[in-house]
């Protein structure tokens, strides 16, 4: 079993919607996220071209994070999910640096915070906060190792793309494209 | 136009704009790693060669500056913690993985290799000690006494136990330096492959660093040792050796940058950080100006049997090397993959 | 086996794996003091209540979560509600923000003069209304119930209605009309006989072609359209987007149309003028049910895309192919009516003109255009009828903007300026839930109006800037702390939402239904609030529909099944329009009686001189108004409003992304606070873009004060729409300030 998001960019319109559920639902302090919103335009006007974008851990299967954290806080649990337990969190930064999409930072108590895959929602059967907020329907998330699953039909049929692919770090956030 | 924006969310200051989330502890911790596995290595290594008489400050004098330098960057690396209090989580389990444990546990066990080191030297270091005027005397009376001989050295233990140790230390030295000089190059490498560990950010990840910083260190130790040495002879084999290593660091950082822009576009941008880039004048002038050409000029003048003060090819060769490391975290931090 | 890189990677992710679970048994000595605990109810175990949003007009319905210690938590959409099917947008999802805003209104204020200087000072609720019901008698008294006008805006503005209605006043006025969708309501209603009211009967997740003009859907997030577009995209629907902004749904869509603002009607005029001489229309729909087509043909006729392309500066091409596109989806077709559409004071006419369109492409009535919606009718609380006013805001300046429906706040202020010298003065305000001050443009008028006043009520839940302006501010809980109305909206298939206190109010804060029955008691009006407690009057409704509170509290919402199945014409019946021909009017006869175009024209505006650009404004996802710019919660996702400027202005002006500066209007108006600069190619480079709600004036919000800058502040040149009396806000242009002289 293998959890994974897919995020339809033709539907995202960064509305941040996915970060206030999460910060609501995780009790992330304010002032601090642990999914963000991005945005590229490129072009020259009226030429133009824009990606939004909701990013967050990519749950990698090549986890640097895990790979340099010092103590075994950061670690993999069922399903691929890539979890830091707090109180074996030292606070060193490693983890922080060794993350090519700056996924982590420190919660203000000193540890190291950063998505969940809302572990604790998704092992009741429900999905994560922010896909089932998302007005646009546009995050799926699921067991892409299903094949009848919604993420892995989607993968399946449509054109995708996962981001800093050279970091080798296997990202299991999917943007469809 | 090409504009990125984080429109929401991620509103850390400690990652946005630029990842900063190690500060000056990294890079002094780094600094003095290196160069106490300098020093270290250098005492060992000249004691497996059999050379100890002729290196007196090498292996004697200089690696009483290791244990400070390791307890120093300790302290560093703790400040650095953002939960310190759980810090003795690093010795609950041993991560081959991860490059900060590795340190973590090879600083736990040179430190006491070190002072085992000094120790059995100590008599020689300390040959006279005045147990009655002098206020650190006073308050070692508890275990050293005061001989009334005409030897050399004019104290000894009190414990008997102390005495035994001592004793076993002095003659299994040569072991011990074996242990010391394996330690202190996984220390040297350390310091080295620490950052190189991090892929995510192009400017560290290259196996150049790895022996870049190792050099340095060495090169740091022997600056050190150059000014602690009365011993002329000593002095100018040290200077030949940091001015080989010099060499070797400018080499090793030309290949760094001609790598970098061979790479991909991250990796060019990592580069342009320090041609034409934010840290352009501070690189060039401290690290390669101040802290590599310079001293390695001052040197070869020495060679050349010019007078020059040796507190100035040691102080730049220093300064060098610990800006190198700050610049080297800092801007490293800054560069990320595009995406 | 063949050892590939995927192999290779899940073994190495194994061996960490197993380093941590080696580790495990060591940690097991780690006293359970120092673990971190999470304390997070499961949702299936959660306290929760049924409330609907009131962040925006939505109102979507939702459950409010509670934690474990009986705090509210969280704020999730509710799966059986039409207006949001279990999906709150991020202004919804925050709205917790609301509730734990630590500077909202506490206990009631009253303003004082001391060594000559105006303060607030708190008093008890009792002496507050005692004052408000003293001042309305004796300004019944002098100048007769009708000088006191109500300013109203959301739920809570109902109670006061009532009040209102049964103390005498029918000047009763809500920014949502003239001053964001009077235009659409009385085109619509001109030419289908049928105004669309909220939300929109708008069959978007079945369309094959969404025209927007101008709406911003995606940033405008209204809830229940963002999620159909989203559906429509899903299913490979056209978009095509007219904005002179790169707006977020420009970049979803197939044709982006970057028009120089205020020429829409051009452009409208030769889409019509393409599918009439195409013949692109849907024939039998219009010779069934249309009025007017050949007046209409002959009135275009000259109105072709060459024409508007010097208007416009659209390629004819490009219109070409986009009326074709309508064309091929026909009648699957959305020319969204959009709804913030009071632009540049001929808005009734461009309205006019959507309408028109989407008659000619058959769109109403039709699967994928427009249903026809239903709304549960509740039965109304028994109360006496209501005093017949001697006058209303319609008496004001009797005869203007006959169209006009619904109160026009602008008019009623008018009637409030100390040089009015009309028979019909407004004397004193009760502003409930509307922050006039950032809403209505023009603010020196306004605030010229409230100055005049004799006595000011302001009834908030925050200390926006209209309070002010007020002699007596009383704090009203929000909307997770009280009972309101049952929601009952027109939808697909009908239904109600309930709305119940989650918690006790903050502070001193009371809902707005105990104020009014407080105030009608020391008037004499108590018989018009006759109950305890306003859940009484819910109850009753709800028995008498076969539900009741009990049951509600369980469901939050409940659909009441269709009478008709009349969701979408049936195309055998011939349909009566509530218009003076029966018909879908494409020639307006109800317009040529009163004297205005019959049909829409382009009429050229003003255009910036050199070194101004024209102001325009709209949303950003994260913020309502100016109601949420304190949101602790909202602030987090965006604290302030940027300017947009095109990167060939910035060059002109030598000015840098993220610079801050001021604005001054082509009236000499200058911004009190400085605006961050975004330099973007979004935007044309004959205008500047900025969200509105933002530069908050009053130092009492600690978050909203001088983040960014009021868009309203910049927009003091209205252009009046004569039709419907609502206020054109896009006509003012602005230079840029980069230092501010003292
Ligand atoms: N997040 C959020 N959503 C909201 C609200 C909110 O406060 N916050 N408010 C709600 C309410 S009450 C309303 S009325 C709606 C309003 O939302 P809309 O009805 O979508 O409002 P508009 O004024 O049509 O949209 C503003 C857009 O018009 C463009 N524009 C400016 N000038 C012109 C022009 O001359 N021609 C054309 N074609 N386009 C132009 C701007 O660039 C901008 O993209 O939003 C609703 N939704
Ligand atoms: N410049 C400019 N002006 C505009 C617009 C624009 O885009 N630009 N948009 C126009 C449009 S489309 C509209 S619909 C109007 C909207 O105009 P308003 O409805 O006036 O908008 P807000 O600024 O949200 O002001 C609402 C006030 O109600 C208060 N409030 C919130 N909840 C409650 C409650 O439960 N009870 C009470 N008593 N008060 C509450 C808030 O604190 C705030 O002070 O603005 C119009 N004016
Ligand atoms: S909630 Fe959905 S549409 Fe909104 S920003 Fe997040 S992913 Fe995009
Ligand atoms: S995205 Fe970053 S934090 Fe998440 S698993 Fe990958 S490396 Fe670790
Ligand atoms: S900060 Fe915490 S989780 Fe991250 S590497 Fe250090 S100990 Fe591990
Ligand atoms: S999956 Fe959960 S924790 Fe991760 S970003 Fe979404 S809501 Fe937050
Ligand atoms: S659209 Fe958003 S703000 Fe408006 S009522 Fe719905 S959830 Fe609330
Ligand atoms: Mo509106």
């Amino acid at each position: 079993m293998r959890y994974a998001m897919a995020i339809d960019t033709k539907k995202c319109v960064g509305c941040s919607d996915c970060v206030v559920a999460c910060q609501t639902e995780n009790n992330v302090p304010i002032g601090y996220a642990r999914d963000w919103i991005s945005e590229t335009v490129v072009g020259i006007y009226p030429d133009l071209d824009l990606e939004i974008r909701s990013e967050r851990c990519n749950h990698c299967i090549n986890a640097p994070c895990v790979r340099t954290c010092p103590t075994g806080a950061s670690h993999i649990t069922e399903g691929g999910i890539i979890k830091v337990t707090p109180f074996e969190c030292i606070g060193c930064g490693a983890c922080i640096e060794a993350c090519p999409y700056d996924a982590r930072f420190f919660h203000p108590k000193g540890y190291v915070e950063k998505c969940t895959f809302c572990e604790h929602r998704v092992k009741n059967g429900q999905s994560t906060a922010c896909a089932s907020v998302c007005p646009t329907h546009c995050i799926y998330f699921g067991n892409i190792d299903d094949p009848n699953s919604e993420i892995a039909k989607i993968i399946a049929k449509r054109k995708y793309k996962v981001l800093a692919q050279e970091a080798g770090t296997k990202p299991q956030i999917f943007y469809l494209i | 136009m090409r504009e990125e924006l984080i429109t929401s969310g991620r509103m850390n200051p400690n990652i946005d704009p630029v990842l900063h989330i190690w500060h000056w502890q990294i890079p002094v911790y780094l600094f003095l790693g290196g160069l106490a596995a300098g020093l270290l290595f250098f005492a060992a290594y000249y004691t497996i060669t059999g050379k100890e008489k002729k290196f007196q400050t090498a292996v004697k004098y200089a690696p009483i500056i290791a244990p400070i330098a390791i307890m120093l960057g300790l302290i560093a690396l703790l400040l650095d913690l953002r939960h310190p209090a759980y810090f003795w989580q690093l010795y609950t389990t041993i991560r081959l993985e991860s490059p900060m444990s590795w340190g973590a546990w090879i600083l736990l066990l040179i430190m006491p290799v070190s002072i085992v080191w000094i120790a059995s030297y100590i008599k020689e270091i300390f040959p006279k000690f005045d147990t009655e005027h002098n206020f650190i005397g006073k308050i070692l009376k508890f275990i050293i006494e005061k001989k009334d001989t005409e030897e050399e050295v004019n104290w000894d233990w009190k414990i008997k136990f102390l005495k035994i140790f001592e004793k076993y230390t002095i003659e299994k030295r040569k072991a011990l330096a074996w242990i010391m000089i394996v330690l202190s190059v996984i220390l040297g490498v350390y310091t080295g492959i620490l950052l190189s560990a991090f892929n995510a950010r192009p400017l560290w990840n290259t196996s150049i660093l790895g022996p870049l910083f190792l050099t340095s260190g060495l090169s740091t130790a022997a600056a050190t040792i150059m000014l602690m040495t009365k011993d002329h002879r000593e002095r100018m084999i040290f200077s030949r050796i940091d001015l080989l290593l010099i060499v070797i660091e400018l080499f090793l950082i030309t290949h760094l940058f001609m790598g970098f822009l061979a790479g991909s576009q991250a990796k060019i941008e990592a580069a342009n950080l320090f041609l034409g880039g934010e840290f352009t004048v501070t690189f060039w002038v401290n690290v390669i100006i101040l802290g590599l050409i310079i001293p390695a000029i001052l040197e070869a003048l020495e060679l050349l049997k010019f007078k020059i003060p040796v507190i100035l090819p040691v102080a730049l060769i220093l300064w060098g090397g610990i800006m190198f490391r700050f610049i080297m975290t800092e801007a490293g931090q800054i560069t990320r993959f595009l995406y | 086996m063949k050892t590939t890189r995927r192999d290779f990677i899940k073994i190495s992710a194994m061996g960490a794996g197993g380093v941590m679970l080696s580790a495990s048994p060591l940690l097991a000595w780690v006293p359970s003091f120092l673990k971190l605990k999470d304390d997070r109810p499961d949702d299936s175990k959660a306290k929760k209540y049924p409330n609907f949003c009131e962040v925006c007009f939505w109102n979507c319905a939702g459950w409010v979560y509670m934690d474990k210690d009986n705090k509210i938590r969280k704020i999730i959409g509710n799966d059986n509600d039409p207006h949001c099917n279990g999906r709150f947008c991020p202004r919804g999802t925050g709205g917790v923000g609301m509730y734990y805003d630590e500077d909202r209104l506490k206990t009631p204020l009253k303003r004082i003069t001391e060594n000559a200087k105006q303060k607030f000072v708190k008093i008890s609720w009792d002496e507050a209304i005692n004052i408000i019901a003293n001042n309305m008698k004796e300004i019944k008294n002098k100048h007769g119930a009708e000088s006191i006008a109500l300013f109203h805006h959301g739920s809570s503005g109902k109670h006061f209605v009532n009040l209102f209605k049964a103390y005498g006043s029918k000047n009763i006025a809500v920014p949502a009309y003239a001053q964001c969708k009077a235009p659409r309501e009385e085109a619509f209603k001109l030419t289908f006989g049928h105004a669309l009211h909220s939300p929109e009967p708008l069959d978007i997740r079945d369309t094959k072609c969404l025209v927007l003009i101008g709406s911003h859907l995606g940033e405008n997030m209204h809830n229940g359209q963002v999620q159909e577009m989203a559906e429509a995209i899903d299913k490979d629907a056209t978009i095509i987007t007219v904005d002179p902004r790169f707006s977020t749904v420009a970049s979803k869509s197939k044709f982006w149309l970057p028009i120089k603002p205020a020429t829409d009607i051009a452009l409208l005029l030769s889409w019509i003028n393409v599918i009439i001489e195409n013949e692109f229309y849907d024939k039998e729909y219009v010779e069934k049910n249309t009025f007017g087509f050949d007046q209409l043909k002959n009135h275009v006729k000259n109105f072709t895309p060459e024409w508007a392309y010097g208007i416009t500066t659209i390629k004819p091409e490009i219109i070409r192919r986009t009326a074709k596109e309508m064309a091929n989806a026909s009648p699957a077709v959305i020319v969204h009516p959009g709804r913030h559409v009071t632009w540049y004071g001929d808005d009734t006419q461009r309205l006019r003109a959507v309408a028109i369109l989407n008659a000619l492409l058959g769109s109403w009535g039709r699967r994928g255009g427009f249903f026809n919606p239903e709304k549960a009718k509740l039965p109304k609380y028994p109360i006496p009828a209501f005093p017949k006013p001697k006058w209303t805001w319609k008496d004001i300046v009797p005869g203007s903007y006959p169209l006009a429906s619904s109160g026009v706040t602008n008019m009623l202020i008018h009637a409030s300026q100390p040089d009015f010298h009309g028979k019909n003065k407004i004397k004193a305000w009760f502003v409930v839930g509307t922050n006039l001050i950032a809403t209505i443009p023009d603010i020196e008028k306004t605030i010229k109006a409230v100055q005049n006043m004799e006595f000011v009520v302001a009834v908030d839940t925050m200390p926006a800037e209209i309070t002010g302006y007020a002699d007596i501010v009383l704090p009203e809980c929000t909307y997770l702390e009280r009972y309101d109305n049952i929601r009952s909206a027109q939808h697909r298939e009908p239904n109600i939402a309930l709305r119940v206190p989650a918690t006790e109010p903050r502070w001193e804060s009371k809902p707005g239904w105990w104020m009014c029955k407080k105030i009608s008691e020391k008037l004499g009006l108590e018989k018009y609030f006759d109950y305890k407690d306003f859940s009484e009057v819910i109850d009753w409704q709800l028995k008498k529909i076969g539900s009741s509170l009990e049951e509600m509290k369980k469901i939050g919402v409940k659909k009441i099944g269709r009478k008709y199945d009349d969701l979408f014409f049936n195309d055998n019946e011939t349909h009566e329009f509530n218009t003076p021909t029966g018909k879908i009017e494409l020639y307006s006869t109800k317009l040529e009686k009163l004297g205005f175009d019959a049909m829409p024209k382009y009429k050229k505006h003003p255009e910036p001189e050199d070194g101004y650009y024209r102001l325009i404004y709209g949303r950003t996802p994260a913020h309502t108004f100016s109601r949420t710019t304190n949101n602790p919660n909202l602030i987090d996702l965006k604290k302030e409003n940027d300017l947009w400027i095109n990167p060939k202005v910035a060059k002109d002006w030598n000015i840098k992304n993220g610079q801050k500066i001021w604005l001054q209007n082509h009236q000499g108006k200058i911004s009190e606070f400085p605006i961050k600069v975004r330099v973007t190619e979004r935007i044309r480079w004959d205008s500047v873009f900025m969200a509105h709600g933002f530069g908050r004036t009053d130092k009492r919000l600690k978050r909203g004060y001088g983040a960014g800058i009021s868009d309203s502040e910049m927009i003091s040149d209205v252009k009046i729409d004569r039709e419907t009396g609502s206020t054109g806000m896009r006509s003012n242009f602005v230079t840029f300030l980069t230092e501010l002289q003292t």
